[in-house]
C-alpha cells in the first residue's frame, strides 16, 4: 500500500511508510484497538456486502400478519411493526450507512484535501480566505444544513449526504492545511523548488504523499462522524426514506413501539454504535502505527 | 491590545453577515416562490399571485434580503406565514425551552468531563484510568438519541420514574420543569462529556510534564495542590477550545433530543415549520442557531486571550 507512495515522495521525504510493509502489519497485529476496530468495521463492512447478495428475507416485503414476532430460528432477532425481518433491516441498514458515509467523507476529502493543499501552497490572501470560509462553515452543523435543504428541495438521501459533507469540508481543510505546512517548511520542498519544480508539482508529488497517513487517519474518524450524522438525520426523517431500510428511520419507527417491543429500539443503536466504535478505535490504531510520533499523548 | 479585538469584532460582524446572506439565498431564492409551496401546486394562479404580494415577495430579491436585516435589527422578523403571528414571539416562547436545556446539558457535560478527566490523569495508566477511559471510547460512539431512547426504557418504562417526554413548563414552580428536561440533558451531555473528558485528560498530563510543575514540587507543594492550583488553569486552553466547537454539537444535538422526547423547544417549531412550508419561520430559527455557534465561539476567543495574553501577541 504504502510502497509506491515513498517512491513519488522521492528519497528525501521521510515518508511514515517508509519503513518495509511486513513491519506494519506485524506492529498492527500486536495493536489491541486497532485489531478489535478492525474487526468491527470489517464485520459492519462484510453486513454490508452479505447484503448486495444475500439476506434472511427481503427487507422490502411487508407481511402484517407476522408482525412483531419475539425472536425464533426463522426470525433470529425478530419482525418489525410491518412484519420485516430485523436482520435482514439491520443487514441492508448497513449498506444505506456506509453508502452514505463514503460519498459525504468523499465530498469533504475531495473539497477539503483539495482547498487545504491550496491555502498551503499559495499562502498570503488565499490562505486567508480559504481559512475563513472554512471557519464560517463550522456555524452550520450538519442538522442545520440538512433542515435548510430538506426546507426547500425535501428529505433524502441526498440531502442528507450533500449536507453532512459539506460539514466534513472544513475539519479536512483546517488538518491538511496544517500538516501541508510543516511539509513546506522541509529541506526537501526546498531542494525540489531549487530543482525547479513548480508548487503545483512540490504539492502533488512532495506534500500529498507526506500527509497521506495523516489524512488516511482523519477520514476514518470523519467515517464514523458521518454515520452519527447520517443515522440522526435519517431518525429525524431528513436523510433516507422509506422503504429504503435505515438505521436511524428503524429507531424511530421503534420509538413508538417502547412498551410493546422495547428490544426494536436496542438493536438498530448498538449497530450504529459497533460501526462508529470500530471505525474510532480503527482510527486511533492507524495514527499509532502510522505516526508514531503522534502516540505519545494517549 | 484594542486591534486584536477590534479584529476579531469585524470578524464576527462579517462571518454573521455573511451566515445571513447564504441563510437567506438557499431559502428565498432557489425554491422559486414561497406562495406556490404553501398553496401547492393546483392552487389558481391568482390565488398565488395575491398571497405572493400579502407575504412582500414580488419585491426584489436585494430589497427583501434587506428588509430581513433591518427587521432583525429593530427585533421584527415578520410573520408566520402559516400562524400569521410575529416570528419573533414564537421563537420566544420555544427558547424558554431550549436555552434551560442547552445550559442543563452543558453544566453536566462540565461537571462530568473534568472529574473524569483530571481523575483519569492523576491515576495516570493504572487500572482506574484505563476503565474509564474504555468507557469514554464507547461514550463517544453512541448515537445520543439512541442514548436518549436507551434512558427512556430504563426510567420511563422499566422504572417509571420519569415520564417518556413532554415538558412541564415553568408556571408550576422551577422543579416540575428541571424534571423533564432532565433526561433529555443526560442524554446530549453523556455523549459530550465522554469526548471532553478525553481532551481534559490528555491536556493535564500534558501541563503535568512541564518544568514549572516540577518545581511547583521541588519546593514542598503536595501533587493535590500543584494539580488544583497550577496544573489545571493551564490545562484549559485546550478545554475551552473543545467546549466552544461543542456548543455548536449541541445545539444540533438538541434539535434531534427535542423531537425524541416530544418536547416543545426550537427544534421542534424548525421541524413543524418544514412540514408547514413556513419558510420564514425555519430562515429565523437558522439564524439564530447559526448566530449562537458563532457569537460562542467567539467569546471562547475571547476568553482565552484573557486566559493566555499570549495568544493576543500571537495573533498580531
Amino acid at each position: 500500500m504504502s510502497a509506491p507512495l515513498t517512491a513519488a515522495a522521492g528519497t528525501a521525504a521521510i515518508a511514515p511508510g517508509a519503513r518495509p510493509v511486513t513491519g506494519f502489519w506485524r506492529r498492527a497485529l500486536r495493536h489491541r484497538s486497532f485489531l478489535l476496530g478492525a474487526v468491527l468495521s470489517l464485520f459492519v463492512l462484510g453486513a454490508a456486502l452479505l447484503s448486495l447478495v444475500w439476506t434472511p428475507w427481503s427487507a422490502y416485503d411487508i407481511d402484517v400478519a407476522s408482525k412483531l414476532h419475539p425472536p425464533s430460528a426463522a426470525h433470529w432477532l425478530g419482525t418489525d411493526v410491518l412484519g420485516r425481518d430485523i436482520v435482514s433491516l439491520l443487514l441492508v441498514g448497513a449498506r444505506s450507512t456506509i453508502m452514505v458515509g463514503v460519498i459525504a467523507v468523499g465530498i469533504g476529502l475531495s473539497f477539503g484535501v483539495g482547498l487545504g493543499l491550496v491555502a498551503a501552497a499559495r499562502k498570503g490572501w488565499t490562505e486567508e480566505l480559504i481559512m475563513r470560509m472554512s471557519d464560517f462553515t463550522f456555524a452550520f452543523p450538519a442538522v442545520l444544513s440538512a433542515i435548510m435543504l430538506a426546507a426547500v428541495a425535501g428529505p433524502g438521501m441526498v440531502t442528507s449526504i450533500t449536507a453532512i459533507g459539506i460539514f466534513q469540508i472544513p475539519t479536512f481543510v483546517r488538518v491538511t492545511r496544517g500538516s501541508a505546512n510543516a511539509i513546506w517548511a522541509r529541506e526537501f520542498v526546498l531542494a525540489a523548488r531549487a530543482a525547479g519544480k513548480g508548487s503545483f508539482r512540490i504539492t502533488i508529488e512532495h506534500v500529498l504523499p507526506n500527509i497521506l497517513s495523516i489524512l488516511i487517519v482523519q477520514a476514518t474518524i470523519q467515517f464514523a462522524l458521518a454515520i452519527l450524522a447520517e443515522a440522526a438525520l435519517s431518525y429525524l426523517g431528513l436523510g433516507t426514506q422509506p422503504p429504503q431500510p435505515s438505521w436511524g428511520r428503524m429507531l424511530n419507527d421503534a420509538q413508538t413501539l417502547l412498551f410493546q417491543s422495547p428490544m426494536l429500539a436496542v438493536y438498530p443503536g448498538a449497530a450504529i454504535a459497533i460501526a462508529v466504535l470500530g471505525l474510532n478505535l480503527l482510527g486511533d490504531g492507524l495514527r499509532d502505527l502510522l505516526d508514531p510520533r503522534l502516540a505519545r499523548e494517549r | 491590545m484594542s486591534v486584536f479585538f477590534l479584529q476579531r469584532i469585524l470578524t464576527l460582524v462579517a462571518t454573521l453577515f455573511a451566515a445571513s446572506l447564504i441563510i437567506f439565498l438557499v431559502l428565498d431564492a432557489l425554491p422559486g416562490n414561497a406562495a406556490q409551496m404553501l398553496m401547492g401546486a393546483d392552487a389558481s394562479p391568482d390565488a398565488v399571485r395575491a398571497l405572493t404580494v400579502k407575504l412582500g415577495l414580488d419585491q426584489p430579491l436585494t430589497v427583501r434580503y434587506l428588509l430581513w436585516l433591518k427587521g432583525m435589527a429593530v427585533g421584527d422578523l415578520g410573520n408566520s406565514y402559516v400562524y400569521g403571528t410575529p416570528v419573533a414571539g414564537l421563537i420566544a416562547e420555544r427558547l424558554v425551552l431550549t436555552i434551560p436545556l442547552a445550559i442543563m446539558s452543558m453544566l453536566i457535560t462540565v461537571v462530568l468531563a473534568l472529574a473524569a478527566g483530571i481523575y483519569t490523569a492523576a491515576n495516570h495508566n493504572k487500572i482506574g484510568d484505563v476503565g474509564v477511559m474504555s468507557l469514554t471510547q464507547i461514550g463517544i460512539a453512541l448515537p445520543n438519541f439512541w442514548f436518549a431512547i436507551l434512558l427512556i426504557l430504563l426510567f420511563s418504562v422499566k422504572l417509571q420514574l420519569l415520564s417518556a417526554g413532554g415538558f412541564a413548563g415553568w408556571d408550576d414552580g422551577i422543579w416540575p420543569g428541571i424534571r423533564s428536561l432532565l433526561l433529555p440533558a443526560i442524554s446530549l451531555a453523556v455523549v459530550q462529556a465522554a469526548i471532553l473528558a478525553r481532551v481534559t485528560r490528555s491536556a493535564v498530563l500534558e501541563v503535568l510534564r512541564e518544568d514549572f510543575v516540577r518545581t511547583a514540587r521541588a519546593k514542598g507543594l503536595g501533587k493535590r495542590e500543584v494539580l488544583w492550583r497550577h496544573v489545571l488553569r493551564n490545562a484549559m486552553i485546550p478545554v475551552m477550545t473543545v467546549m466552544g466547537l461543542q456548543f455548536a454539537n449541541l445545539l444540533a444535538g438538541t434539535i434531534v433530543i427535542e423531537n425524541v422526547f416530544y418536547l416543545p423547544g426550537l427544534g421542534r417549531l424548525i421541524f413543524q415549520s418544514i412540514a408547514n412550508r413556513d419558510l420564514i419561520v425555519v430562515r429565523n430559527c437558522v439564524m439564530l442557531l447559526a448566530a449562537m455557534v458563532v457569537i460562542v465561539n467567539f467569546v471562547v476567543d475571547m476568553l482565552y486571550a484573557f486566559i493566555d495574553p499570549r495568544i493576543k501577541v500571537a495573533n498580531l
